[in-house]
C-alpha cells in the first residue's frame, strides 16, 4: 500500500446513507460504504439489489436522493468533475461503439481522454496487446464474443490509468475461461495500484478477487466483511453426499449431523443428502473436518458413493446472512418498478 | 514487478506488460473542448463508414425530392425546366435539407440508450463536445445532400443566374438553418429516447412547414389564414432568401436576415435545452 501516503488520508470512497428512489421502490434504502485505496472492495448482491445503482451515483451519473459520497476525496454532487478526471467505469453491459472496431474504440477514447495522436495510437497498440486483442483490433466490436467484449470494455476504462476502477458484473455472462481471464486482469490492475471496486452476483468471485466484500441485498448493506469473516457466519461450503443404498440413509443422517453439527437436508434424490458445513471457530480446516465425517461414515459401515463440497451458492449465503433466499423477492422488487 | 523482460510464460509475460501500461498512464491531460467535439465528429464519421446505410437519408431524400417534386409541379408552372428550376429548386432544397435533419435526431435517441453513450458523459471534457461533434458530423451530411440537390438540378437544366457565389452563400445559409433544427430535434431525442418517436415529433412540426410554405407555390392564390402562416414560417423565409441568393436578385436581404434570426433564436433557445438534458443525472 505504498500509494496510501502519496494519496493523501481520503478514503477511495466514503459515502454515507446513500438513498435513491424510482417512483415506489426504495432502489437504495441508505447504503454506508468506506472503501479503502488500493483495495479490491466486492460488492455482492443479486439482480436487482442495488449495484449499479450504487455505482452510477459513485460515478457521477446518477443524483442520489439523498445522502453524501465522497469519491477519492471529491464530493459527487458539487465536483464531479474532478472525480471523472480519475475514476473510468466499465459497466453492466459493453459500453462500446459496436459499429466501430476494436482499435478505433480505444483511438477515440484516447482523443477524448486528451492523448495525442501518436500517444493515443501507442496506448491502443500496448492495450490491445496486453489483453490479448490484437488479432481481432481491425473487426467491428458488433462480432466479438462476450470475453473478447468485456476485455476491450476493461482495456477502454484504462486508456488513462484511472485511480479508482468501477467494475460492474464484469464476468457475468462469460464462460469459465473468459471469467477466469478477467479475473486474472482484475489482479493485476489491483497489483498495478488501481483501488476497484467490483460488483458481482457471484459469492466465489467476490471470494477470490475482493479484501472486503459488502453484501447488499433490497438497496441495503446486511452484512460487511473480508471473506474469512463472511464465510464464517455464511459456513465454508455446502457438503453433498450421495449413497450407495438408500435404506442406510437415516443412519448417515445422524452421523453426518453429529459429526459436522447441522441440520442435514434430505435431498429429492433418495441417495443423496446434503447440509451446509459451518467454517470451524478454532481454526481446524474443513477438509480435516469433512474427512472425520467420512470416516465415522465408514466406521457407521455407510456406503458412499459421491461426495463433494461445494462454495455456498449466493442464495445459501444469502438464506445464513438474512434469514430469507435472494431471488424472488428481487424479482418482486423489479416488477413494482416497472 | 521483478519479472525479467525475457520470460517467456505468457501469463507473466501479460502481467508484466499489464503493469508497465498502468504504470505509464497515469499522466492525464484534459481534452480541449475543440479537440473532444472534432472527436466526437469523427467518431460519426467512422461510424458512417462501417455502416454507409446510415447515409440513406441524406441520399435518397435530395433525389427524391429534387425529381419528384421538379416533374410534379414544374409542369404547372410554364415554360422551360431551366425557368421553373430557378424557383423550385432553392425550395427543394431547402425542404430537403429540413426532412434530412430529423434523422440526425433519430440517430442520436438511438445512440444514448447505449452503454457508449454513459461511457461518454462519464468523461471529465467540456459537456458540449457531443453535441458539437454531432453537429460537424451533422455539417457534412447537408453539405453532402445539398451537392446532391445541386448537382440533379444542374442536370436537369437548372443555371443559377447568381453563379456558384450565390449557390454557396444559399447552401450556407440552409445548412446552418438545418444545424439550428439538428439542435431541437437533439433535445428532444435527449428527452424521449425514443427514434420513432423523434421522428413522429419532428414530422409533425416539419410537414406543415415544409407545405404551408412558398416553397412550391407563391401565397398570393393562399386563403389569407394561410397566408397569415407563410409569412411567419421560418421555411418560407428560408427559401426565399436561398431563391434570391442562387438567382442574385436584389432585394433578398430581409429574408436572409429573417432566417439568420430564426436559425439564431432556434439555436439561442434548444443549444442550452441540449446540454442541460445531455448532462443530467437521473
Ligand atoms: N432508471 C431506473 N428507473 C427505475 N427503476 C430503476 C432504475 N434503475 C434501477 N432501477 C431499480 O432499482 C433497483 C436496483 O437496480 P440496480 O441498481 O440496477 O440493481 P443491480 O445492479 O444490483 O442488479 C431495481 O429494482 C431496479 O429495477
Ligand atoms: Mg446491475
Amino acid at each position: 500500500m505504498s500509494k496510501k501516503s502519496k494519496a493523501g488520508d481520503h478514503p477511495a470512497i466514503e459515502a454515507h446513507d446513500l438513498v435513491k428512489v424510482y417512483g415506489e421502490n426504495r432502489a437504495l434504502d441508505g447504503i454506508d460504504l468506506t472503501v479503502r485505496r488500493g483495495q479490491v472492495f466486492g460488492f455482492l448482491g443479486p439482480n436487482g439489489a442495488g449495484k449499479t445503482t450504487t455505482i452510477r451515483i459513485l460515478a457521477t451519473l446518477t443524483r442520489p436522493d439523498s445522502g453524501t459520497a465522497r469519491v477519492l476525496g471529491h464530493d459527487v454532487i458539487s465536483e464531479r468533475d474532478a472525480i471523472r478526471a480519475r475514476v473510468a467505469v466499465t459497466g453492466q453491459f459493453a459500453a462500446l461503439d459496436e459499429d466501430l472496431t476494436g482499435y478505433e474504440n480505444l483511438i477515440i477514447l484516447g482523443r477524448l481522454n486528451g492523448l495525442s495522436g501518436a500517444a493515443g495510437k501507442q496506448r491502443a497498440d500496448d492495450l490491445l496487446a496486453a489483453f490479448e486483442l490484437t488479432g481481432a483490433a481491425g473487426r467491428p466490436v458488433g462480432g466479438y464474443s462476450g470475453g473478447m467484449r468485456r476485455r476491450l470494455d476493461i482495456a477502454a476504462s484504462l486508456i488513462v490509468t484511472p485511480d479508482l476502477l468501477f467494475l460492474d458484473e464484469p464476468t457475468t455472462g462469460l464462460d469459465p475461461r473468459s471469467r477466469s481471464q478477467v479475473w486474472e486482469l482484475v489482479r493485476q490492475i489491483a497489483t498495478a495500484g488501481t483501488t476497484v471496486l467490483l460488483t458481482t452476483q457471484y459469492l466465489e468471485e467476490a471470494d477470490q478477487l475482493a479484501e472486503q466484500i459488502a453484501v447488499i441485498d433490497h438497496g441495503r448493506i446486511v452484512a460487511e466483511g473480508t471473506s474469512a469473516q463472511l464465510k464464517s457466519r455464511v459456513g465454508s461450503g455446502t457438503l453433498h453426499v450421495r449413497l450407495l443404498d438408500g435404506d442406510q440413509r437415516p443412519r448417515a443422517q445422524q452421523v453426518l449431523a453429529g459429526a459436522l453439527e447441522g441440520t442435514v437436508h434430505l435431498a429429492a434424490d433418495p441417495l443423496a443428502l446434503s447440509m451446509l458445513v459451518a467454517t470451524p471457530a478454532d481454526g481446524t480446516d474443513v477438509g480435516r473436518m469433512v474427512g472425520r465425517a467420512m470416516i465415522q461414515l465408514a466406521e457407521a459401515r455407510v456406503g458412499v458413493a459421491e461426495v463433494a463440497l461445494g462454495q455456498p451458492s449466493l442464495d445459501e449465503a444469502f438464506l445464513a446472512l438474512t434469514g430469507h433466499t435472494a431471488g424472488p423477492t428481487a424479482i418482486d422488487h423489479q416488477d413494482v418498478s416497472a | 514487478m521483478s519479472a525479467p523482460a525475457a520470460v517467456t510464460r505468457p501469463a507473466a509475460a501479460q502481467t508484466h506488460q499489464i503493469d508497465i501500461l498502468l504504470a505509464a498512464g497515469r499522466s492525464r491531460r484534459r481534452a480541449g473542448a475543440l479537440a473532444a467535439s472534432a472527436t466526437f465528429g469523427r467518431r460519426a464519421m467512422l461510424k458512417i463508414k462501417h455502416d454507409p446505410k446510415q447515409l440513406v437519408d441524406s441520399v435518397a431524400i435530395p433525389i427524391l425530392f429534387t425529381v419528384l417534386f421538379t416533374y410534379l409541379f414544374g409542369g404547372a408552372i410554364s415554360g422551360s425546366p431551366g425557368d421553373y428550376l430557378k424557383f423550385l429548386l432553392p425550395g427543394v432544397l431547402t425542404m430537403s435539407i429540413a426532412i434530412v435533419t430529423m434523422y440526425g435526431g433519430a440517430r442520436l435517441a438511438q445512440d444514448v440508450t447505449t452503454g457508449a453513450f454513459d461511457r461518454f458523459r462519464a468523461l471529465s471534457v467540456w459537456r458540449g463536445a457531443f453535441v458539437l461533434g454531432g453537429l460537424l458530423s451533422d455539417a457534412a451530411r447537408y453539405l453532402f445532400a445539398s451537392a446532391i440537390v445541386v448537382a440533379l438540378g444542374l442536370i436537369m437544366g437548372y443555371r443559377p443566374d447568381g453563379g456558384a457565389p450565390g449557390v454557396l452563400a444559399a447552401v450556407a445559409l440552409v445548412v446552418a438553418f438545418g444545424l439550428s433544427l439538428s439542435l431541437l430535434w437533439a433535445a428532444v431525442a435527449l428527452l424521449v429516447r425514443d427514434p420513432a418517436v423523434v421522428i413522429s415529433i419532428a414530422n409533425v412540426v416539419l410537414m406543415p412547414l415544409s407545405f404551408a410554405s412558398n416553397i412550391f407555390a407563391q401565397p398570393g392564390t393562399m386563403p389569407g389564414w394561410l397566408q397569415a402562416f407563410v409569412a411567419v414560417n421560418p421555411l418560407s423565409h428560408v427559401a426565399t432568401a436561398a431563391r434570391g441568393l442562387m438567382s442574385n436578385a436584389g432585394g433578398t436581404g430581409g429574408s436572409v436576415a429573417w432566417s439568420l434570426i430564426a436559425t439564431a433564436v432556434i439555436t439561442a433557445v434548444c443549444a442550452p435545452l441540449t446540454l442541460r438534458l445531455y448532462s443530467r443525472r437521473g
